[in-house]
């Protein structure tokens, strides 16, 4: 009860924000919000497998900048005219986000079912060190694509259009990212209830237990693993639009890790304390950077507090439930 | 004999030089409660864990109504069905006394793909838990944490969520394992009233359980099948006294 009333208030807030940010005379930071947003679905994404599924994924960034990529390199041949793939069929560059959005998922997800095909045949600090060893292949193949601007990564000219309409300016793509953000939360949420939600948990909490019943562990972890995958490919698309840049760093294991500090500092296992931890990360970045270039001095210690003193995360202290994680 | 339900054919497992298991035979027939007894380190647990997939044995096959199931995992045999208790109870601890239970039918049903409906509010899951929450009288508990539970009530929600599973066998390891004497009575009558319907493995050190339950015995020693017989039998049988039954009463 008082978690639903604590997500309704959070979510009345990112409402309100372009408005009173508008009346303020602050529109600019409406783009930063978005950025968070963008992590925000990353980092819920990163909780279905990391929260609920016991799954310790160091390779998430991977995940994110290759929907990035996929974004932002379909822009990139739209503009100059050239063709993405040019035989046996010439496929061309598209600014459409619902070829191009739903390319990115894709793409990112096929990517996740394969990394995640070997991987779950691992456990524990295996699996760990197994996904971050594939994210940093992912990594060093994109720093290998020149056409695509190697380490200095990729200018993205211009912005997707949905349906046709523009996403220009700060407002429009600010909807959209709080709109998918809603929707993968509501999705997660009931997911995590219905069946598939209650035997991807219960094979967390006892693996042996799950097997003796007949639960297809491997299989039901290989689909939260691909579904996760594919929706931070999703906000990866998000963010390639907010920043007009897509760089290596997005695929790089520093991204992989924020991610994984977001859904831990926000409570892992409950969806909303990712976004809660997302959108208190970025913004401590942004204001102790502003204060000192030393910030990961003070960010550093104050997470360590945090993980030592509310173990369940941020979002229990506000919700009074514990995750489930 | 009617065709073994279930059935251990020459299984053998070695860990290094040590033979847990040494040509193990033995067939349970349909409703029959099979009872193997040994002292421990005996190679009883590595047996059902060989039986119940977990352990691949070195040499032998596993029948399951005549099906060599040999190469499947754990998984696999249960959706055949085969189920089991642990000798250390095997909960999952943070959910619920009925989604413990819960996930046992789903599992039973083999539909784990549901995305959007709240399984608390999913009848065909629900109805059936609760039923079995009843028969193994622990409705009361049934919202509460499984870590919550005592002892003696998580050893009775092992036992309902095996069933649960709606087996063809039920492999019991140790079973009344820290459960006291009136425990122990109540889990031998629940046991009791499956006979002849369910046919079970029943691994037990409680010597008074396995006489009073058991329609057969098969005696391990040292990795081996000493004797096989009826209760009778195995009671005047002279090396299982030597080997095994001397040694309780000396206790």
């Amino acid at each position: 009860m008082r978690e639903r009333l604590a997500a309704a208030i959070g979510l009345c807030l990112l409402v309100a924000a372009p408005f009173v940010l508008e009346a303020m005379d602050e529109a600019f930071l409406l783009s930063v919000l978005t950025r968070m947003l963008a992590y925000a679905l990353a980092a819920a994404a990163l909780d279905l497998v990391l929260g609920y599924g016991g799954m310790v994924s160091f390779g998430h960034g991977a995940f994110l900048g290759t929907g990035a990529y996929v974004a932002g390199v379909l822009l990139h041949h739209r503009s100059d005219g050239s063709a993405l793939v040019a035989w046996p069929v010439r496929i061309g560059g598209t600014a459409e986000a619902l070829i191009a959005w739903p390319a990115a998922a894709l793409v990112s997800g096929l990517l996740a079912a394969a990394i995640g095909a070997i991987s779950l045949r691992t456990r524990g600090v295996h699996f760990i060190m197994i996904t971050l060893a594939f994210a940093q292949m992912v990594f060093f193949l994109v720093l290998a694509l020149p056409q695509y601007g190697g380490t200095d990564g990729l200018m993205v000219p211009g912005r997707n259009v949905l349906a046709g309409a523009s996403l220009e300016g700060d407002a429009p793509l600010y909807w959209v990212a709080l709109a998918l953000l809603v929707a993968f939360l509501a999705f997660g949420r009931s997911t995590m209830a219905a069946r598939f939600g209650l035997a991807l948990r219960g094979a967390r909490m006892n693996e042996r237990r799950a097997l003796a019943l007949g639960v297809p562990v491997y299989r039901l972890r290989l689909a939260a693993f691909t579904l996760s995958g594919a929706v931070a490919g999703l906000a990866g698309a998000v963010l390639a639009n907010q920043s007009s840049f897509v760089s290596p760093d997005l695929l790089s294991w520093q991204r992989s890790g924020e991610l994984m500090v977001m859904v831990i500092l926000g409570g892992q296992g409950t969806l909303f304390g990712p976004v809660l931890g997302a959108i208190a990360l970025l913004a401590a970045e942004e204001e102790l950077a502003a204060i000192t270039e030393h910030w990961m001095l003070i960010l550093g210690p104050a997470l360590l507090l945090v993980v030592l003193f509310f173990r369940g995360g941020l979002w229990p202290l506000i919700a009074g439930k514990r995750g489930d994680g | 004999m009617a065709e073994a339900v279930l059935e251990a054919r020459g299984l053998t497992r070695r860990f290094g030089a040590l033979a847990a298991n040494e040509d193990v035979s033995l067939a349970i027939a349909p409703g029959e409660c099979h009872a193997v007894i040994g002292p421990n380190g005996a190679g009883k647990s590595t047996l059902v864990a060989m039986l119940a997939g977990e352990q691949r044995p070195d040499a032998g096959s596993v029948l399951l109504a005549g099906e060599d199931v040999t190469a499947l995992g754990a998984a696999r045999r249960a959706r055949r069905g085969i189920a089991r208790s642990f000798q250390v109870t095997q909960l999952c601890r943070d959910l619920s006394v009925r989604e413990n239970v819960m996930l046992a039918v789903q599992a039973a049903e083999g539909r784990h793909w549901g995305f959007f409906r709240p399984a608390h509010s999913d009848a065909a899951l629900t109805v059936t838990a609760d039923a079995s929450l009843a028969a193994a009288g622990l409705d009361a508990r049934a919202s509460s944490p499984a870590a919550l539970l005592s002892h003696g009530e998580q050893r009775q929600l092992e036992l309902a969520i095996a069933l649960s599973q709606a087996p063809r066998v039920l492999l019991l390891d140790e079973p009344a394992a820290g459960l006291g004497a009136a425990e122990t009575a109540a889990l031998a009558s629940r046991l009791a009233a499956l006979k002849g319907r369910l046919a079970m493995l029943l691994v037990e050190h409680d010597m008074d359980t396995v006489f009073a339950l058991a329609d057969r015995i098969t005696v391990l020693a040292g990795g081996r099948v000493i004797a096989t017989g009826r209760p009778g039998e195995i009671r005047a049988d002279r090396a299982v006294r030597e080997a095994y039954l001397g040694d309780v009463v000396d206790a």
